[in-house]
């Protein structure tokens, strides 16, 4: 098993198919929306592949640190032109073919009209797993 | 007390099988005897049993019986608990075996059969399955509850697959060490058990691969947690009782003639762990050993491994040439390259493809150590000559 992460962005990835702001999406259709999370989130825990997931708040700001005695810097809270990560799941899967698969799955979420977003999912393998043994 | 201070988990396997052979289904069979455990702990503290085996087994399956009469759509298998035979005195082993063939069935997915085996044959609890494998214990739940349906129908009626189950306990053995458990030892304790039970070479073969490794864990890594490369490790360290049982095991495994791949492959460890300086390496040995193992499996890994070991046996060029013939996408290809890059003398090159390899690589420690070692040429190029 590997574990992987699946990055939705608010921006800073592609644009999606059916890309409109879900603020003029119908209420129904955001709950179509939530529903489908976390339908295939419970899926996914039923088949034993679900490790997390979380959202995250649309505001962010870079910190950094700005020498000894003196407060991290931010660069306020309007990060504008940086990409933002919108939520992840992480996923325990058997091969990357299934992750991609699992992606695939996740950005069919519906959208405005009902269709799928085909929103654009970034996966990322994780460094953790333990070295197979080769000597 | 815990499973493991009751001595319990050591039994556990034996009196699952038992279940199951009298004709118990596997899921149920497998909450009874976890019922029966609870209990145990809960009652031997103060009224120790004088044969907790046959205790288990009487409370589980009385355990058994009263969930199976309790439920209406249990009647069938009822019906099949009262046609089979009463148990016999069957040996433990046997038992145990089939417990082992049940658990790596084929029709498992290899996680599954990893968290079953784990579960069903080593005892472990769910949550410290989970922690080793880094999922939520809900997650291992259910990866075990699917793996159990999906057994549930299984008859442990012939022997199945030695090959399946060795695969099952090499992958526990790679896993290493994460949570309370530590999977590698683990792994040996069930490989261990399994050899008292079956005699076949290739088990032996993998129990002295496995400890011939174990016995270089000490080695293989900095107390920073940083990859010690083989050439580079302290060889006091290296547990000499493990390796000359892990060299009996596999010497009198090579004396039956029925070579197989983790005969080879331990071969191959035995033949490291036996040098007494890197330097001291028989090469030409290990080259006709992976001659072997690229024979037995055609692995593309393996052929990567022989590549560098005919780079130590006959030098870097012939190594990069037995290299060149190998696909150049396969995992550590780079790597390889690199070090016979610089064992030829070729650093900038070698710089390069260590950080290339260090990009590719898929755990944290190998991309540590590669980027070590491109930083390790880097700095020799840019320092002047007599710094």
């Amino acid at each position: 098993m590997a574990k992987y992460l699946l990055l939705k962005h608010y921006r800073g990835g592609p644009a999606a198919v059916n890309d409109v702001p879900m603020e003029k999406w119908t209420p129904e259709e955001i709950s179509a929306h939530i529903k489908y999370m976390n339908d295939f989130a419970a899926r996914l825990e039923e088949s034993g592949e679900f490790v997390s997931g979380d959202a995250l708040a649309p505001e962010g700001a870079w910190v950094r640190y700005d020498g000894e005695g003196r407060p991290p810097v931010t660069d306020g809270p309007f990060p504008e032109t940086k990409d933002l990560i919108a939520g992840w799941m992480i996923i325990d899967v058997d091969s990357y073919e299934r992750a991609v698969e699992l992606a695939g799955e996740l950005s069919a979420a519906p959208g405005a009209g009902g269709k799928p977003i085909h929103e654009w999912l970034e996966l990322r393998p994780f460094l953790h797993m333990p070295p197979t043994v080769t000597e | 007390m815990t499973l493991a201070q009751a001595g319990l988990r050591e039994l556990t396997p034996a009196v699952l099988a038992i279940l199951v052979r009298r004709g118990a289904d596997f899921a149920a069979a497998e909450d009874a005897v976890q019922d029966a455990l609870v209990e145990a702990l809960r009652v031997w503290p103060d009224d120790p049993p004088r044969d907790p085996k046959g205790w288990l087994i009487t409370v589980a399956w009385r355990r058994f019986l009263d969930v199976a009469r309790a439920d209406a759509a249990r009647r069938r298998r009822e019906d099949l608990v009262d046609q089979e035979p009463p148990a016999g005195p069957a040996t433990f082993t046997d038992d145990t075996l089939q417990l082992y063939f049940l658990c790596a069935h084929p029709s498992l997915t290899p996680a599954s059969a990893v968290a079953l085996t784990l579960r069903a044959v080593g005892g472990l609890t769910t949550r410290q399955i989970a922690d080793a494998y880094l999922v939520p214990e809900a997650t291992m739940a259910q990866r075990i509850s699917r793996a159990k349906r999906t057994v549930a129908g299984v008859r442990l009626d012939r022997p199945g697959d030695v090959a399946t189950v060795l695969r099952v306990l090499y992958l526990v053995f790679n896993e290493g060490y994460t949570g309370d458990v530590d999977l590698a030892t683990e792994a040996i304790r069930l490989t261990r058990r399994l050899a008292t039970a079956i005699d076949h070479p290739e088990v032996a073969g993998l129990l002295a691969l496995m400890l011939l490794h174990h016995a270089r864990r000490a080695a293989r890594t900095a107390p920073d947690g940083s990859l010690v490369p083989l050439a580079e490790q302290d060889r006091d360290r290296w547990d000499t009782t493990m390796i000359s049982e892990g060299v009996a095991i596999l010497q009198t495994a090579l004396s039956r003639d029925r070579l197989g791949e983790f005969q080879a492959q331990a071969a191959i460890a035995a033949l490291h762990a036996d040098a007494p300086t890197a330097d001291e390496t028989d090469w030409v040995q290990i080259v006709e050993w992976y001659d072997e193992l690229v024979q037995l499996t055609g692995n593309p890994v393996a052929r990567l491994n022989r590549a560098v070991a005919v780079g130590e046996a006959d030098g870097a060029h012939a190594g990069l040439a037995a290299l060149a013939e190998l696909d150049a996408t396969l995992p550590r290809h780079t790597a390889a390259a690199a070090y016979l890059h610089e064992k030829a003398g070729d650093h900038n090159q070698a710089a390069q493809m260590y950080a290339v390899a260090a990009r590719q690589a898929t755990n944290l420690a190998e991309r540590d150590h590669l980027t070590r070692q491109a930083a390790r040429l880097n700095a020799r190029d840019s320092r002047p000559p007599d710094s």
